[in-house]
């Protein structure tokens, strides 16, 4: 993972340009895109006309209007700063994958002949052209694998420098332009023209330039309209009440009550959250294909999860040695130590673990016992070791006991012995088998020189601390669904380790399809991670799919999220930054609006002392002149945008306690400490600028 | 403040509360059209109004076709009104042989009664004969809050149906509202307030002979039948010109009592009913205790800034509180409790004067109406109103669960949000616009009965009044002029349409949307969390947008008295 290259958020190289961005976001055409700026952007450029006409004529307050025409620009300047942060992050890693994307040329393949090609530039190629990648060539453009395995250093997307395989058929099929094949050659068919690459993508997804507007941000947006249009008619209708009272209250001073009252901070803050939340899932390697999958995210009911990788290790291990009667322990775990030691699949080695550790049989050289290894087939089922006059087989319990009685009936080995035992020993290790199925293990039949010995006992593996992960899970709301190829039993008995809410045993890509189709019936929302061809279907059919950067090019097309580590685990993170997304908006809102109280009270006595010095009694804080309290009002409203930059960047922090806590504690927070917060802010700023002489 | 005035109030709110049960649970049923026990005698009748109208309690209706019927009732019974008004010198009926409304007036009346408002620009017993009286406004008391309940009820299924198309039929809806809830009510508090002394008759005025010997007139009339409806669906509109003051349209405690009760009755039983169509009692009773504890704090501080008094008049001796413009029958807390209750909830009628209140005591009317009739509120349009502000709440607030924000299982999204805003939206544009332009108007501002804020509060709650379709007079403005007729009558319809437009449409977005299960990580509805979120977002959105207005208003007034000015 690649969070190494996380940078602080007060980044130098990132503030600094985002500075002049917050100048060239000024462009009218830019601003209307957030209603609420722009309305601040429109009478800031109004009180500078009133401002121009005043030093013309010479007349009013030039001192204090300039400085409230300043600080309306600050406060629109701010607003720009901010989105020019968010997007500068993402900036700085489109500029390291754009420098990946260089000129290749491409050895084009003309007919099935592998060594016939033209070298073609790679921008050339169309999809459906067959392209030769060899040893040390760049991969020209997006394709699947359609002969031959190589590794692939794919360092530029993932930040990962570990090669990794990419082969014909199966689920690792699909290779990325940009990255470089290091051994071997493939033979790979191009899907994606120049332009429209998965890194073409990622640099727009990264940079920002593709974002639309999400369902969330749309709604908030309208709600941070109207607010704005109801604080119009509250202001607007100001001037005529003072008509009646027999004052008058200049354009200005409406303006700072109007900016200040109209939800800037929430405005002014909008696409930075949403930018810094996509930001924040590239920084976890997770591609959104776009931002409506990250609030979906947020959303999710349920969580389908594969078993392995997910939820347990990847490999089962031996925990047991299950001897029959008349067999010892120690002469099963010898004999199945034996026929593992030249095994080299993980389960092969957790059998040689276990035999030392539990029995102390120590690691014996295959050399000077002439011993013969005999791999695993798909056809046998079984592995094992052949020695002198002795064989040994471990393997899948029935094509064990098919092994014995094929020993039997052609009479190899101590055939006589055998056929008396061998029937009640046969049902004993069914027996002992049935009870590993039902307590989630996989049986392993030992057997030696035809004679059953016993069975090792296989373990999933459940992975450490996955259990709390899914009670916080279900403290979030969220049902966690384990999907796996096992049969009910086994896999009722890892759901019940692991701690998740229910499980889809025997799972085909068509009853997974089901499963989701029947949840979103309910009205749920569903995630789930693949990365097989077969997985496509569910992939596209779920709210969030997240397809493993390792999967096939269909994996990858049919889901709305990349996962570029290949980590199944991370489906919860997502949803947590999903979640976090959600939350900062709906903080931001909240302390925007409660922010409202205190400006009325800085404003209005202000604005009415003229004629109705009575009001002077709502100066509850305390503000020293008029000017001072409105200067201090519009002051605070700016600079509370970039004090909650760094909030906004970083997101309000996620606790998986239930909804009705996390409520209470965000409406403590923003809620109270909104209406709160001002009036301190407001004060302390009346008191800089009285002492500095400003007001 | 006595211990008796707080009794007196904590008793109302207790008949109230113990109400909301079993009358929400009746009205369920009617509304699910199941049989109760009225259905024999109102069975046949319905069926029989369904058969005239062409339609049937089976045919549902899209929120369009829903809307479009409820617009086409409103104008037939807006133009009925409006012309009964025009030609009642022609007309039966008419004993006291009142002349033609003038037309101004008569769009004012016909406006006020149509939208629920009964903002009366004139004295009843002056201006209207008998004919208008039962036959134009009496129907429209009912048909005006039957139509208010329908909308509530037809949003109400929006959240309890779930991936359908229709909210309801508007015919069965009002039918059903008309004979099964407010007719039964209103004959059994028409016999009530009959036997505390209202009158009820359709005879000439009675002359008297005074102990001077002088002549009088005495207005009697069908007044305990009106002051039945004019309560229980919230309209307002007095059968006398001083309304409930008047001791023939109320005679006394036991009365006032039972006229405050029945102005809640519906509003408050209307969340119950919500409640139970969506499964979870839990979930109205949250939004009853919302609107409980705002009223209670509204009806403390109108009793206290009441009781409290004008410092100017101690100065002069005169212990006491404010007894201006209060009838001494019903003295200070009653007054004060019945100002809280008939704004909160969008009625109207008055015991008492709200012009003669303190500043502060005439501050929480205002309040209660800006706020947009929500705290109870109009029967229906209180409660569809209360779900605006429950959408907006929702989402500001929900989105800090981390989850899009959901009410009852249904997403709020864009488009709820929209319609919700819209709603809220015309409430300031139709009470701060006219304001606004009322107070730089000669005309319009030569009409006020003071001057200085106090005339300034006399205009803003005139409008206030009107938009929020309350229709209590603060009093001392001169309403029936050419400006006031108008502007009133189009706040009138702002106030009602605008707000039922985007209701029926959100209602129609609603239902057609899944309803996704709850579950922990889903936004707590029905708590004091809850509670205390919507009071704030109702306060502060409500409340901030009028806060310039109060303050050249009733509270520059306030501070003004303290220092010793009065206007």
């Amino acid at each position: 993972m690649s969070q190494s290259k996380t940078s602080s958020i007060m980044d130098a190289r990132i503030l600094i340009p985002a500075i002049g961005d917050a100048f060239r976001k000024l462009n009218p055409r830019t601003l209307a895109r957030n209603p609420v700026m722009f309305v601040v952007a429109v009478v800031s450029a109004l009180t500078t006309v009133l401002l121009i006409r005043d030093l013309i004529i010479g007349q009013g307050n030039i001192g204090f209007s300039f400085q409230i025409v300043i600080w309306l620009w600050f406060t629109v300047l701010f607003a720009n700063f901010a989105e020019a942060v968010a997007e500068g992050r993402g900036k700085a890693q489109a500029e390291s994958l754009r420098r990946t994307r260089t000129e290749t040329q491409a050895k084009l393949l003309k007919g099935d002949d592998t060594k016939n090609y033209k070298v073609v530039p790679g921008t050339s190629l169309k999809v459906g052209d067959v392209v030769l990648v060899e040893a040390g060539d760049i991969i020209p453009s997006d394709g699947e694998v359609i002969e031959g395995v190589a590794s692939v250093n794919e360092a530029a997307i993932t930040g990962e420098s570990a090669p990794v395989i990419r082969e014909s058929g199966g689920d690792r099929s699909a290779v990325t332009g940009g990255t470089q094949v290091l051994s071997d050659w493939i033979r790979v068919r191009i899907t994606a023209a120049a332009g429209s690459t998965f890194i073409d993508r990622m640099i727009a997804l990264v940079e920002g330039a593709e974002r639309q507007k999400t369902p969330n941000e749309i709604a908030l947006n309208i709600l941070l309209a109207g607010m704005t249009l109801i604080f119009v008619l509250a202001t607007a209708t100001i001037p005529s009440f003072a008509t009646y009272a027999g004052g008058y209250i200049p354009v200005l001073i409406l303006v700072a009550l109007f900016v200040t009252l109209i939800p800037t901070t929430i405005g002014a803050l909008l696409s930075a959250i949403g930018i810094a939340g996509m930001d924040r899932l590239v920084r976890f390697n997770v591609l959104a294909m776009s931002g409506r999958a990250v609030e979906a995210a947020g959303d999710v009911d349920t969580l389908l999860l594969d078993k392995t990788g997910t939820i347990t290790l990847g490999n089962r291990q031996a925990t047991e040695f299950k001897p029959v009667r008349g067999v010892t322990e120690q002469e099963l775990a010898d004999a199945a130590q034996l026929a593992s030691l030249a095994d080299e699949t993980p389960e092969g080695r957790s059998i040689v673990v276990l035999a030392k550790e539990k029995y102390g049989i120590r690691a014996r050289d295959m050399g000077s016992l002439h011993a013969h290894f005999v791999p695993f087939t798909a056809q046998s089922r079984m592995s094992g070791v052949d020695f002198d006059s002795s064989s040994i087989r471990k393997g899948a319990v029935d094509a064990v006991l098919q092994h014995v009685n094929k020993a039997a009936l052609t009479g190899s080995g101590s055939a006589a012995a055998v056929t008396v035992h061998e029937p009640l020993a046969a049902r004993e290790i069914q027996a002992i088998a049935d009870d590993i199925a039902k307590a989630g293990g996989t049986p392993l039949a030992v057997v030696k020189d035809g004679r059953l010995l016993g069975v090792v006992h296989l373990k999933d593996i459940v992975k450490g601390g996955i259990r709390e992960r899914f009670a916080e899970l279900r403290r979030m709301g969220i049902r966690t669904v384990m999907i796996t190829g096992d049969n009910p039993m086994t896999a009722a008995a890892i759901a019940a380790e692991a701690g998740v809410d229910d499980f889809l045993a025997q799972a085909t890509p068509e009853n997974k399809l089901n499963l989701i189709r029947e949840e979103q019936a309910k009205g749920k929302l569903v995630a789930m991670c693949g990365d097989g061809t077969n997985d496509a279907p569910a992939l596209a059919q779920a709210d969030v799919g997240v397809a493993m950067n390792t999967g096939t090019v269909a994996a990858r097309e049919a889901g709305n999220m990349v996962d570029l580590d290949s980590d199944p685990t991370k489906l919860i993170e997502i949803v947590e930054i999903g979640k976090q997304l959600l939350m900062t908006r709906g903080a931001l809102t909240t302390f925007s609006i409660a922010n409202d109280v205190a400006k009325y009270f800085a404003i209005i006595p202000a604005m009415f002392l003229a004629f109705y010095p009575q009001l002077g009694a709502l100066n509850i804080m305390g503000l020293e002149t008029p000017e001072s309290a409105i200067l201090s009002a519009i002051i605070f409203n700016a600079l509370i945008i970039v004090a909650l930059i760094p909030l906004s960047l970083k997101g309000v922090k996620y606790r998986p306690v239930g909804a009705g806590a996390l409520l209470s504690r965000n409406l403590l927070i923003y809620g109270l400490g909104g209406i709160i917060v001002p009036f301190i802010g407001i004060k302390l700023i009346d008191v800089v600028i009285t002492t500095l002489g400003l007001a | 403040m006595t211990i008796n005035g707080w009794i007196q109030i904590l008793l109302f709110c207790g008949i109230v509360t113990l109400l909301v049960k079993p009358l929400g649970g009746y009205m369920t049923r009617v509304f699910n059209g199941e049989r109760t026990l009225l259905s024999w005698i109102f069975g046949p009748v319905e069926r029989g109004l369904y058969a005239v109208a062409g339609t049937s309690e089976r045919e549902e209706q899209h929120w369009t076709t829903y809307a479009a019927a409820l617009l086409f009732f409103n104008l037939a019974g807006f133009l009925l009104l409006y012309f009964l008004q025009r030609l009642q010198g022609g007309l039966p009926f008419n004993p006291a042989g009142m002349p033609a409304v003038p037309p101004e007036l008569a769009f004012n009346t016909a406006a006020s009664f149509m939208t629920n408002t009964n903002w009366q620009n004139y004295g009843g017993e002056s201006t209207m004969s008998y004919l208008v009286q039962m036959a134009g406004l009496t129907v429209q008391n009912f048909v005006s809050a039957a139509t208010g309940i329908a909308i509530a009820v037809a949003l109400i299924r929006g959240f309890s149906r779930a991936s359908t198309k229709s909210i309801g039929n508007f015919w069965v809806d009002l039918t059903r509202t008309t004979l099964y809830v407010l007719l039964p009510l209103c004959v059994v508090l028409t016999l009530v307030y009959v036997y505390r002394g209202m009158p009820q008759t359709l005879g000439a005025y009675v002359e008297a002979t005074t102990l001077e010997g002088a002549t009088q007139t005495i207005a009697v009339g069908p007044v305990a039948s009106q002051v039945a409806i004019k309560m229980l669906g919230t309209n307002g509109g007095g059968f006398f010109n001083v309304n409930a003051a008047h001791p023939f349209e109320n005679p006394d405690a036991i009365s006032n009592l039972i006229q405050m009760v029945s102005i809640f009755a519906i509003g408050a039983a209307l969340t119950n009913v919500f409640g139970r169509m969506v499964g979870n009692q839990r979930q109205g009773w949250a939004i009853f205790a919302t609107m409980g504890v705002l009223f209670l704090a509204g009806a403390a501080v109108c009793y206290w800034a009441e009781a409290a008094g004008n410092p100017l008049v101690h100065a002069l001796g005169l212990e006491g509180g404010n007894m201006e413009g209060k009838e001494a029958r019903f003295g200070i807390a009653l007054s004060a409790l019945f100002a809280a209750v008939t704004t909160a909830a969008s009625c109207g009628a008055v015991n008492a004067m709200h012009d003669s209140f303190t500043a502060l005591g005439g501050l929480i009317p205002l309040i209660n109406m800006e706020l947009g009739e929500i705290i109870i509120g109009g029967v229906g349009a209180g409660f569809y109103g209360v779900l605006m502000f429950v959408v907006l709440a929702i989402f500001v607030a929900g989105l800090m669960v981390g989850r899009t924000p959901e009410y009852l299982g249904k997403k709020i999204e864009a488009k709820e949000v929209k319609m919700a805003v819209l709603a809220i939206l015309c409430l300031p544009l139709a009470m701060l616009g006219f304001t606004a332009i009322a107070t730089v108007l000669p005309d319009a501002v030569a009409s006020t009965a003071n001057p200085g804020p106090h005339g300034f509060s006399e205009i803003l709650y005139a409008y206030t009044s009107a938009a929020a379709n309350n229709g209590s007079a603060f009093g001392g403005l001169t309403g029936n002029t050419t400006w006031y007729n108008l502007t009133l009558g189009i706040a009138m319809l702002m106030g009602r349409f605008l707000v039922i437009i985007p209701a029926l449409a959100m209602a129609g977005s609603l239902v057609g949307k899944k309803s996704v299960p709850a579950s922990a990580g889903t936004f707590p509805t029905d708590g004091v969390l809850f509670v205390g979120l919507l009071g704030g977002v109702i306060l502060i959105v409500g409340g901030l947008t009028f806060f310039p207005a109060l303050a050249v208003g009733p509270i520059v007034e306030h501070f003004a008295m303290l220092l010793g000015q009065t206007f």
